[in-house]
Formats: C-alpha cells, sequence, structure tokens
C-alpha cells in the first residue's frame, strides 16, 4: 500500500471526502453532484473558463496564493489536500463580495452562465498579494499616434491584471462592463478571511490514494515512488496539470484506471541556475514558470504569456506540454530554437535527450513507457536576438496554426549560430535546419534574411486545414524572419 | 395612466437598473435547467448515438448491445414515438430518421442511471450505414440545383431599364459564412410526469409554447397534457428558437416510457455539431451607379445554406431580401432568395435572423466599388441614404430617415472622426508594416415578424391582498434583460416600488400560445401584454380609491405605492396595501390577463410587399483598426457608437446589448470560422470547427480599446412601450464598420485608390490575402473579382415557376398530414 493521507478537501471552509470518486470524474462535475451548481460546463476542454473555481496554491515563497483554475479538466482526486473556493464561497445575493458587488451593479452579467467562473478568476487577481495601484494605469501604454493600449494588456488603475481573466468567455456582454467591474476593485480588507488562504495548503507533497469504482487516483510521495507505480502499472496514466489527458477524457472518452499525479513531486519542480544551463523543473506549471524565470528567458517571455489562458498557465506544466507531443504545442518551437533537451528518468536512470531529438513522429517521442520527464535543460549563454512569433485566429488563447521561435547568435555583423523552431508545419515541431544553415556564417543583413526567408517558405510540409491553408503557413514562416529584421533585428540593436 | 403628479423623470422605467437576476449570477445562485437535475433524484440522462456519416441510409439499426451495458435503461427508437415522430412544425425533422442527412444527426436515444452508462450504451448500439452522396456547399447545391422550400423575389422599379442607362455597373460574388451561436448553456432539457400526470418539461427555449407543442404531438396528446418551463437561459441568440423542440421531446418521449425525469443536456461537441446556425449566404450581384455614385439599381440572388431541413429558412430569406437596402434609397431592385439543401445542421435563427446577411451583401458592394467610383466609402455611403418621404423596396415608407442622419453625424462628431482621420493619414505614413483606417456605417433595421400573426403577445399579473405584484409573462429570460424591462414596466405602470413585483419564471400553463422570443421583440410584445394587464387592474382600483379619498376615479393617481387624490392634500392619502386590501373586501378583481397585438402591420409574401415593420430600429457606427503587414491580425482601436432605442426602459441593459451585439457581430464577421470537411475523404461533412479549441468567439483581448457607446437622445417612439425601441438585433450590424475598416486598412497596404475584395469571415489569413491583393497580388483566394461594364453579369433568375415560400406569409404551421 502506497503512502496517502485520507482524501479530503476543503471547498468554501467545508472538509468533504473524496473517497470514492473515480479517477475520470472531473473536480466540475463532482462539485456540481455535490450541489455546488455555481460552476457550469461550458465546453468541457478548458477554453470558456465557465467551470473555473479557485485553488489555493503554494506561492513559491513558502505561502499560498489563490490560481483560478479550470475544474472540468482536474480530476476531482487531484483536489486532495487543497482549498478550493467556489462562486458561491465567495458570497451570498444577500452580501456580495466585493467582486461580485463590481460585477452585478455594473452589468458584467447578462445571461449569468459564464459569470461565476469569471468571477472566480477576477477575485483570484483581487486577492493577488503583489496588486498595486497604478495611478497612471491604462495610460501608460499609450503610443506615438495617441492611441490606446489593446484593452487587455495595461493594468487597471487599481494594478488589476485583465490576463486574469482572459480564459473566460463571456458571449453577451461585449466585455467591457467586465472591464470596468475589474478596474472599479478595491483591495481586500485586512479582516478579508479569503485573503490569505487557509493552512489546508502547503508546499508539501500531500501524497494521497483515492479509490473509486473504476479506478484509482494517487499521488506518490516522490520520484522513486512514482516510477515504482509506474513500472507496476503499465497501464497507468501519469498526470500532472491534467490540462491535455482531461480533454481526452471528456471529449474524446479516454479513462484510465489507474492515474498517477506527478504534478507536486519535489524532484520535477526545481527551478535552478547552474553554469552552463537552466534546469526547468517537468511539474512546474506555465504560471510559476513564467514567475520564476521573470524575463530571464525573453524567449519564454515571450511565449508564455501566448500560451493558452491563464487558467490553463495555472495547472499546465512544462514537462506535459512536452509529453504530449503536439505538433501544434507553443512550448516546442521556442525551446528548439533554445536547444533545450529533456531529461528523462526510469527505473534505470536518467538520461538527457536533445529536444530535437526527442519527438518521433504525430505525438509520439522517444521517451518509453516507464520513464518520467524530470525537467527540461536550456543552455547558457543565451542567444542575443530571440523572437516567438505566432500566427492564429485570435490574438490570445488560440492554438497555433503556425508557431516560430527564433534564436540568433550574431557576432560582429555575422550570424554565428542560428536555431529555429517551427510548430504547426509538420507532423512535429522540428527545427528549420535548412534556414539555420542559409543564415550561419551569413553576414546579419536584409539580404541574408529575405534569402534565409525564402528558404524558411519551404520548411516542414504544411497542410490546408481549419486553422490556416498551406499558402498562408509558409507565407507566415517567411514573414516570421522579417519581422525579426524589422522589429528590433536591425544591426544596431543587436549590438546595443 | 393619469400622470399629473409623476414626475416623468422619474419613472421606474429609465433608470438604469441592473439585471433582476444579477446578484444571483454572480453568486452562482441562479438556476439553469440543468442545476435542477440534482433536485429531481433517478433522472435518467440520454446520450444520442450520431451518425458518421453527412448523407447516409440507415439500414439496420441494433440495440440489444447497448441494454447489455451495465447503467443502460434504454433506448429510444422511432418505434417508441406514440404520436407524430417529428422535431419541427414543417413535417421535416425526423426525431429518429433512417435517412441521415447530416454528420452528427442523432438516430436514436440511449438512456442510463449515469450519463457515462448512456455514453457507454451509445457506443454500443450497432447501426449499419449505407452512405449516399452529400451536397456539404452552397457552391456545391446551386451546381446540383439543390433548393428547398419558396424562392422568393422582391422587386422594385425598371431594374433592366436602370442597368441600361447607368454610367458605372459592376458585378460580384459576396460570400459569407454562418455563425455558431455558442451560448455558453448548451440545449438542455429535463422532463418528469408529475403527480397529475401531467408532462412537465424545463426547457432552455426561447418559444415554450412550440416546444410545448411539438413535445404534444411527439407524445400524441393534447397540449394541456404538457407544460414547458424556461428558468432563464444562459444565452439563446436565436439557436433556442427553434432546436430545442426534439430535445425536449426525446427527454419527454423518455419520461413517459420509464416513468422517471430525463435529463438530456447536449455537450459542447454534440451542440456544435447537432444544433443549426446562422446561414452562409451566397449572392451573386450586380449594381448601377450614376456620376455622382448614386445608387440606381441592385439586381441580386441570395442563396442561404439551409441545411438538411427548412426550420426558419423562409422567414431568415425574407429578412435578408427586406434588408438588402441596408439605409439606403435604391431606386430599382431585384432581389431574388433561394435556399440550398445541404447535408449540414438545420440553420436557423440567429440574431439579426437573415439581416445581417442581407445588409452584408449592399455594404459589401459599397465597400469594393467605392475605389472604383472614386469616392470615398463613408461618402458614398452618406450620399446614398434614406430620406423623408421614400419607401422601402417592399413598399414600406421610410418614417424618421432622419435618425439615421442624427446618429452619423452624431458618431463622426463626437468621436472626432476628421481629426482622426488626419492621424489615421499620418500614421500610416510612418509605418511600413501596420496600417490603420476608420470606417463608419449605418444600421436601418426592421422591427416585428415579418409574418403579421407571430406580432402578439401576453402576460397575467396578480395582486396579491398584502399588495405585492407577481407578474408572468409569454417571454424568456436569456440574458437580454427582458424580465428586468418587464419588472419596470410593470413598477411603472401600477404605480408601485420595484421591490414589490416579482417575476416568475416562463411557463406555458400560465400564459399560453405564445410568440417565440425573438425578433428583438420581447419587450415590445410583452411589455404590451403586462402593460395592459397592469392598466386593467388599476382601472379597477381607482374607483375604490375614489371612494377612499373622496374624489372622482380619473384623478386617482398611484406612485411609488402611495395613492392620493391629483390636486388633492398630501396627507389625504393611502398606502397600495390599503388600496389592495379595500378592492380585496370589495370584491374587485385583482389579478388580469393582458394581451397585445402590434396594430397596423401587413405583409404578403407573395408579393414580397407590405409594411411589415412596427418601426425601424437606427444606428451608426465609426470603427478604428490596425493591421498588421506581416500575419494579417488586427487590433480594433477605438468604436464609437449612437444607436436609437427611442426612450429607453433600462439603460444599463440596453447599452449592454448593443455592446454584446456589436462584439458579437465583429466575431462573425472577423473571427469565428465554421468549416466542414469539404474533401471526399470519410469524414466529408463533418464540423471541423466544432469545438471551443478549435470554433474562437471573442474573448477580452477583442474587446475594442477604446469602446463608447451612446443612446440617442429625444428618440421617443410613439406606441410602443413608454416610447421604447427594440434592441437585441440591430447593433449587432453596427460591426460592418469593423469589417469596412479592416478593407481600408488591407488597402492602405497599396497604392492610393485600390480596390480590395475581403473574405468573410475576415481571419488573419483572409486579411492577409486582402493585403497582398492591396500590394499588387490579385484577388484573394477563393473570392471572384469584380467585373466592371453594363450590363454586368446578371445573377441567376428564377423560372417563372420558382416556388413561393409555402405557406404565402411567415406563418408556421404544421404540414397536412402532421396532426396537431
Amino acid at each position: 500500500m502506497e503512502t496517502g493521507t485520507a482524501p479530503q478537501v476543503r471547498v468554501n471552509g467545508e472538509v468533504l471526502d473524496l473517497e470514492g470518486t473515480d479517477p475520470c470524474t472531473n473536480a466540475l462535475d463532482w462539485l456540481r453532484s455535490r450541489g455546488l451548481t455555481g460552476a457550469k460546463e461550458g465546453c468541457a476542454e478548458g477554453e470558456c473558463g465557465a467551470c473555473a473555481v479557485m485553488v489555493a496554491r503554494p506561492d513559491g515563497v513558502g505561502g499560498t496564493h489563490w490560481a483560478a483554475v479550470n475544474a472540468c479538466l482536474a480530476p476531482a482526486a487531484s483536489l486532495a489536500g487543497r482549498e478550493v473556493v467556489t462562486a458561491e464561497g465567495l458570497g451570498t445575493p444577500e452580501h456580495l463580495h466585493p467582486v461580485q458587488s463590481e460585477m452585478a451593479v455594473r452589468g458584467g452579467s447578462q445571461c449569468g452562465y459564464c459569470t461565476p467562473g469569471f468571477v472566480c478568476s477576477m477575485a483570484a487577481e483581487y486577492y493577488r498579494a503583489d496588486r498595486r495601484a497604478t495611478p497612471t494605469g491604462a495610460d501608460a501604454g499609450a503610443d506615438d499616434a495617441g492611441a490606446p493600449s489593446p484593452a487587455h494588456e495595461a493594468p487597471g488603475p487599481n494594478g488589476f491584471d485583465l490576463v486574469a481573466i482572459s480564459g473566460n468567455l463571456c458571449r453577451c456582454t461585449g466585455y467591457r462592463p467586465i472591464r470596468d467591474a475589474a478596474f472599479a476593485l478595491g483591495f481586500p480588507a485586512v479582516d478579508d478571511p479569503l485573503a490569505t488562504p487557509a493552512e489546508a495548503t502547503s508546499s508539501a507533497p500531500a501524497p494521497c490514494r483515492v479509490e473509486g469504482a473504476a479506478g484509482s487516483y494517487v499521488r506518490p510521495t516522490d520520484l522513486a515512488e512514482a516510477l515504482r507505480l509506474l513500472g507496476e502499472h503499465p497501464d497507468a496514466v501519469l498526470v500532472a496539470g491534467s490540462t491535455d489527458w482531461g480533454v481526452d477524457v471528456n471529449l474524446r472518452g479516454s479513462r484510465a484506471p489507474f492515474v498517477i499525479g506527478i504534478d507536486r513531486l519535489p524532484e520535477l519542480r526545481a527551478l535552478e541556475r547552474a553554469p552552463q544551463h537552466l534546469e526547468l523543473g517537468a511539474a512546474l506549471t506555465l504560471a510559476e514558470l513564467e514567475r520564476g524565470l521573470a524575463g530571464e528567458v525573453p524567449l519564454l517571455a515571450a511565449v508564455l504569456p501566448q500560451f493558452a489562458s491563464p487558467l490553463i498557465r495555472n495547472t499546465a506544466t512544462v514537462g506535459g506540454n512536452l509529453a504530449t507531443g503536439s505538433p501544434i504545442g507553443d512550448l516546442a518551437p521556442a525551446l528548439l530554437a533554445l536547444e533545450a533537451s529533456v531529461v528523462l528518468e526510469g527505473p534505470a536512470g536518467s538520461r538527457v535527450v536533445p529536444l530535437d531529438t526527442h519527438f518521433t513522429g504525430y505525438r509520439s517521442s522517444v521517451r518509453r513507457p516507464d520513464e518520467v520527464i524530470r525537467s527540461l535543460r536550456v543552455p547558457l549563454p543565451l542567444a542575443g536576438l530571440t523572437a516567438f512569433h505566432k500566427v492564429a485566429k485570435r490574438r490570445f488563447d488560440d492554438i497555433s496554426g503556425v508557431a516560430v521561435g527564433l534564436a540568433l547568435h550574431v557576432e560582429d555583423g555575422v550570424v554565428a549560430r542560428a536555431r529555429i523552431g517551427v510548430g504547426g508545419v509538420a507532423a512535429t515541431p522540428l527545427r528549420a535546419t535548412s534556414t539555420e544553415a542559409a543564415l550561419e556564417g551569413r553576414p546579419w543583413t536584409e539580404q541574408t534574411v529575405r534569402a534565409a526567408a525564402a528558404v524558411l517558405r519551404e520548411e516542414g510540409t504544411p497542410i490546408d486545414d481549419h486553422r490556416a491553408s498551406a499558402a498562408y503557413r509558409r507565407a507566415m514562416l517567411a514573414a516570421s524572419l522579417v519581422r525579426l529584421w524589422a522589429e528590433g533585428g536591425a544591426p544596431e540593436a543587436v549590438h546595443a | 395612466m393619469s400622470g399629473v403628479r409623476i414626475p416623468s423623470d422619474d419613472l421606474v422605467v429609465g433608470r438604469p437598473l441592473p439585471h433582476e437576476s444579477a446578484a444571483l449570477h454572480v453568486t452562482g445562485a441562479a438556476l439553469y435547467t440543468d442545476d435542477l437535475v440534482a433536485r429531481m433524484p433517478g433522472a435518467l440522462h440520454a446520450h444520442p448515438v450520431q451518425a458518421p456519416h453527412a448523407h447516409a441510409l440507415v439500414r439496420h439499426l441494433d440495440v440489444t448491445p447497448a441494454l447489455a451495458v451495465p447503467g443502460v435503461v434504454r433506448v429510444l427508437t422511432g418505434a417508441d414515438v406514440p404520436g407524430v415522430g417529428d422535431a419541427g412544425v414543417k413535417g421535416d425533422e425526423p426525431l429518429f430518421p433512417t435517412e441521415v442527412m447530416f454528420h452528427g444527426q442523432a438516430v436514436c436515444w440511449v438512456l442510463g442511471e449515469t450519463l457515462e452508462a448512456a455514453r457507454l450504451g451509445a457506443l454500443a448500439v450497432e447501426v449499419a450505414y449505407e452512405p449516399l452522396p452529400a451536397v456539404v456547399t452552397v457552391r456545391e447545391a446551386i451546381e446540383a440545383q439543390s433548393y428547398q422550400g419558396g424562392m422568393p423575389r422582391l422587386e422594385r422599379g425598371d431594374v433592366e431599364s436602370a442597368f441600361a442607362g447607368a454610367a458605372h455597373v459592376y458585378s460580384g460574388v459576396t460570400e459569407c459564412a454562418g455563425q455558431e451561436h455558442f451560448y455558453l448553456e448548451t440545449h438542455c432539457s429535463l422532463a418528469h410526469v408529475d403527480e397529475s400526470r401531467q408532462v412537465v418539461v424545463q426547457s432552455s427555449t426561447q418559444h415554450p409554447s412550440e416546444t410545448q407543442e411539438i413535445v404534444a404531438h411527439v407524445l400524441g396528446v393534447p397540449s394541456h397534457a404538457v407544460t414547458v418551463q424556461c428558468l432563464r437561459m444562459g444565452g439563446g441568440f436565436g439557436g433556442k428558437e427553434m432546436q430545442p423542440h426534439g430535445l425536449a421531446a426525446v427527454a419527454a418521449l423518455g419520461a413517459t416510457l420509464t416513468g422517471r425525469p430525463v435529463r438530456l443536456r447536449l455537450s459542447r461537441a454534440q451542440d456544435m455539431s447537432m444544433t443549426g446556425k446562422r446561414h452562409g449566404f451566397h449572392t451573386r450581384w450586380r449594381v448601377a451607379f450614376d456620376d455622382d455614385g448614386h445608387l440606381l439599381a441592385l439586381d441580386a440572388t441570395l442563396t442561404s445554406d439551409g441545411g438538411w431541413s427548412l426550420d426558419l429558412s423562409e422567414p431568415v430569406m425574407t429578412r435578408a431580401l427586406c434588408h438588402v437596402d441596408n439605409a439606403y434609397w435604391i431606386p430599382a431592385v431585384r432581389v431574388n432568395g433561394r435556399i440550398a439543401r445541404t447535408h449540414k445542421t438545420s440553420q436557423t435563427a440567429f440574431r439579426g435572423f437573415g439581416g445581417p446577411q442581407g445588409m452584408l451583401v449592399i455594404e459589401d458592394v459599397l465597400g469594393r466599388c467605392a475605389p472604383r467610383l472614386g469616392l470615398d466609402p463613408a461618402e458614398l455611403r452618406r450620399r446614398n441614404f434614406y430620406r423623408e418621404g421614400q419607401a422601402t423596396p417592399y413598399g414600406q415608407v421610410v418614417r424618421h430617415p432622419d435618425r439615421a442622419v442624427t446618429c452619423w453625424e452624431q458618431v463622426l462628431e463626437t468621436g472626432e472622426v476628421a481629426r482622426r482621420l488626419e492621424e489615421v493619414a499620418r500614421f500610416n505614413a510612418t509605418h511600413e508594416h501596420t496600417k490603420r483606417a476608420i470606417a463608419t456605417t449605418p444600421v436601418k433595421f426592421g422591427i416585428a415578424f415579418n409574418f403579421t400573426a407571430f406580432n402578439q403577445g401576453g402576460a397575467l399579473v396578480h395582486v396579491y391582498k398584502d399588495g405585492s405584484v407577481l407578474v408572468n409573462h409569454g417571454g424568456t429570460e436569456m440574458g437580454q434583460g427582458l424580465h428586468t424591462k418587464m419588472l419596470q414596466v410593470a413598477a411603472t405602470a401600477l404605480g408601485v416600488p420595484l421591490d414589490l413585483v416579482r417575476l416568475a419564471p416562463t411557463r406555458t400553463d400560465k400564459v399560453p400560445n405564445t410568440s417565440a422570443t425573438a425578433a428583438s421583440s420581447g419587450a415590445d410584445l410583452n411589455g404590451g401584454a403586462v402593460l395592459d394587464a397592469c392598466i386593467q387592474i388599476l382601472d379597477r382600483l381607482r374607483p375604490v380609491a375614489a371612494g377612499l379619498l373622496g374624489c372622482a376615479a380619473r384623478d386617482v393617481v398611484v406612485y411609488d405605492g402611495r395613492v392620493s387624490a391629483s390636486g388633492g392634500p398630501e396627507d389625504a392619502s393611502l398606502t397600495w396595501a390599503e388600496l389592495v386590501s379595500a378592492a380585496y373586501v370589495q370584491r374587485v378583481q385583482l389579478f388580469a390577463a393582458g394581451f397585445h397585438r402590434t396594430e397596423g402591420l401587413h405583409w404578403d409574401s407573395s408579393t414580397m410587399q407590405g409594411s411589415p415593420f412596427k418601426y425601424f430600429s437606427y444606428g451608426a457606427a465609426a470603427a478604428e483598426v490596425e493591421v498588421d503587414g506581416f500575419t494579417g491580425a488586427h487590433r480594433v482601436l477605438r468604436v464609437d457608437i449612437v444607436h436609437d432605442v427611442g426612450d429607453s426602459l433600462s439603460p444599463l441593459v440596453d447599452v449592454g446589448q448593443v455592446e454584446g451585439a456589436f462584439v458579437q457581430g465583429a466575431g462573425w464577421l472577423t473571427l469565428e470560422d465554421l468549416r466542414w470537411d469539404e474533401t471526399d475523404g470519410p469524414q466529408r461533412g463533418r464540423l471541423t470547427t466544432g469545438s471551443a479549441s478549435t470554433y474562437k468567439l471573442p474573448s477580452l483581448s477583442e474587446l475594442p480599446d477604446d469602446f463608447r457607446v451612446a443612446l440617442l437622445e429625444r428618440a421617443h417612439e410613439d406606441g410602443a412601450v413608454y416610447g421604447s425601441k427594440a434592441v437585441g438585433e440591430p447593433p449587432l450590424m453596427l460591426a460592418f464598420s469593423v469589417r469596412e475598416a479592416l478593407r481600408q486598412a488591407a488597402a492602405a497596404f497599396g497604392p492610393e485608390g485600390v480596390a480590395v475584395d475581403l473574405a468573410s469571415p475576415a481571419t488573419p489569413e483572409a486579411i492577409f490575402w486582402a493585403v497582398e491583393q492591396a500590394r499588387g497580388g490579385g484577388v484573394p483566394p477563393g473570392l471572384e473579382a469584380v467585373v466592371e461594364g453594363a450590363p454586368g453579369v446578371v445573377p441567376d433568375q428564377p423560372g417563372a415557376s420558382a416556388p413561393p415560400v409555402v405557406p404565402a406569409s411567415e406563418e408556421l404551421v404544421p404540414a397536412p398530414g402532421l396532426g396537431v
């Protein structure tokens, strides 16, 4: 018998028993079956946010904070040891929470179906500890022609970051009153009981075992136990944020009798700086990675805000994104450009696989069934000139038609080294090696860029599909390099 | 109402109140149909067996393997239907089809103790299909002459002469895609048989009466044996006008056969693959202008993509034809409509109901022709506005055309458009890879159901002995704020504080024979009925008050819960509760059924002439966009709107409707991309963007950076409820300003005055090709070039034998033999 404490979760202050919950029962259905019907199913694939709830999470500096997550994707069992607050727990019709009050009086709800989810996303940001008033707020980003900053990019005068609610869809309001509600919020009162999540959560591994009629969800104590379980249960599914597998469960009927939760294994949560590389723990959420790196890797700083939505980034992990092997995942093109390697841990020990040899085909890789991705390694020093260009129909929270990660070392006006990762143009993410060759050793000039762009246009084997035509994908490949040149890639900027 | 003492600026109507359920919404306490399942012990769950073919015969259906799945209780098939096995009112929507007509159509339904059991049961059902050739696109349908329903023609003037004498003739093709409603709440029905053997169906329906009728005919029982209730919906947008009926019928059938409650909730994937959407349209047109850019003639054939059954396609087409003029005077008009039958979901009502598709034609024509005429597009539009005394092509005099002008000029002024156009020019001169543009477009939209009979509403208002008021009306609440407005109307009409009035859920056993909450008419029709009921009650109370106050009945004033005599002493007044109590003792009836019929309407769809609309709603929008020349991606920088809602019943609600409709319209025109598999592969006809991850609707990042909405002032509408106008649909079409601005921004990448064609939706890819066209790369893929020169390419003209719309109006009646 593996380790584990009684599987319980605290929801709106009440301790509830998770025993008997199947591993494929998601948190949304589980909450609704408990009578908490505020959270809604809008899409069951983490795209709409109608199911958003707040979960207390370690903040990385010894405390906890609220993270809004999609309840439709998380296995209910994975809530074991967590503290959860839903819209019902924030306030009642008679005693509205400040977030609820602002949403109500400003016309932030019309049909009301998306509203509980919005309220939870908004409340998590309301309680963000480092949110500070920025009196100049929305004016700060006005550009040369006086146009306002994109509505979602400038924080409000109260420091509210609208990105926090960008994973919630509303079909009725057009969002203006929701933005106004967010910007009208004050700060939590000193005696606000939710300002600090309760003791229920810590950064400890919180091992647990939840047995349901259709299977088990087990969160092991450490990596060794995880590997042992994986060896004993070859049919086990490894789950970290469950943002990909959760979609398979909900939409494609995937089921698993044995699910291993690796999201809190300490060995997988490192964020370390070695002299020759950065070590990025596979179980770090994308939000944790973004906070932890704080812009240290500009290419990743460019990718992460464009990766899905904050609701997803709060649970999706670095390792999970690579493990799915999707040809249109956004992280892989950037990591290919960064020349990252994957650290795989198995019963026989660990091995380091360069990412460009990691993917072997559509959603497949060299990782053996008994191995776990432990971390990603990004070699240092970083290239001086990097960019990430994502082309999709919607500016945020959309899946790429084409994604290009570019990393160039330009020395004395010559391209010393070029690494380009592309997604969306083949069955796997891949390196644009011909283009790299067309750049390396050449002077960093517009002529080189144009010539290399013509090569990049022909990389991969793009297809026509509902996201983009092959012709457009090719045009976007070429445009990515030209854009790098046009937007800050000119020599003086490189040397600055 | 006698209103001598009422300060007219302090009525309950006109106050900017939050949605009546706002506090419930934000706390998760507002209940929707699916939230009721937990209150219904023993409910079974329904799951469809969806066909994997766009067109096929069901050769064999074996449900026995499903019955062996643990937890499966029953499989519903056509053999179980005691009544009429049809989900529609036209007899062309078999509930359990033997011929599959679209990819994903349900051929039977499995009932399980859990949804998981029902799902596994559905997987176990064995179906043998014989695939048949499928028509998937409108162009294929035109090629195959695959049409359904009537082929109406709307004609005025001598079109051929107008073309023959015109200085400029252009012809072209305009296509627009459909749109998925993507109400956040998917379709849901929860049926049970109650203690009186009545079938009760909780349904997310915009049309409870019709849902009731369909459930009754499927069950083979009279309508009085079925009650449908709609608590509220998580969005409707037209998608729950016709589509809920069959789903409710399946749930009701399951409940009657098993004796247990049955819940049928579609997953998003099921909802998107099974229910109808906005019609995509294909239009071939030719247009004539004089030398000054005045429209002389329009000749067009509009072909809508109706999908597999007729549904509401005929009235949608009628409205499209009635809106090809938008706000413009076109002396000679000939527009033909035809409905393609394709092997897709049955396209249906969607906010605007054909109006947007019709108006897109003329806006696209003007946008494409303006550079060819050498005119600024805004000037071309403004030059062609209707003037007082002119009539629409269908013969209705355009009342208040000056309001379009007022909206237009106010938008230009408050939006400082002239100054900003100079800034845009400066910006474009200094930015090689990014271009901006501002476009202004008008809206004129006719309000009322085209089909006259639907323009009626009912209400039931109860005053209880304690003075509290309960209002029932026939309209449904889907987020549009109808209930909020009805509370305000009732409180104002009775002269009581708002908190004395409560609204009951919409039920067919309270107010029967209702029209759909649709056509933006909810507040007009139900407001009229609520007002009527309240006036009846007040007229009965007034003599009672007169007796108590010692004044004439006509001098009794009720305001804010106080009852007094006009001109009488202030202290000689009663409370509302005292009056009501006294009335009860005097045996005065304290409740009333209200009824409203919109007067002055007539429509003959055999000639496509009449005055179908109560009034026109007007508006104008100026949108500024910025286009990225590398990718075609865009931002909407600023939008200014002035919109005419009459005297607003509820300004916060109305502004919300304007903003929401605008963003939804912009989504349709720039982002939302319905794609079906058009290949000859095994998935032919499947919706390839059938999920939230592939079908993108506007998110917060599509909110215009600067969004300013003003309601037109001094806009009282005579003969409407407290001077108000409908608001639900018209502002959606203000989003044409975004599309036209994108066209102009794309053109700014090319030489001065270049004409640009733009596909719809104007996704980044579509805009990119438009930019490439401006740069000299030719017509974007998939579009047909505009041809210049008389007489132009004449659109297909249906022959003399073209079928009329049947019946010769928008009327929806059961086809012969359907019974009921």
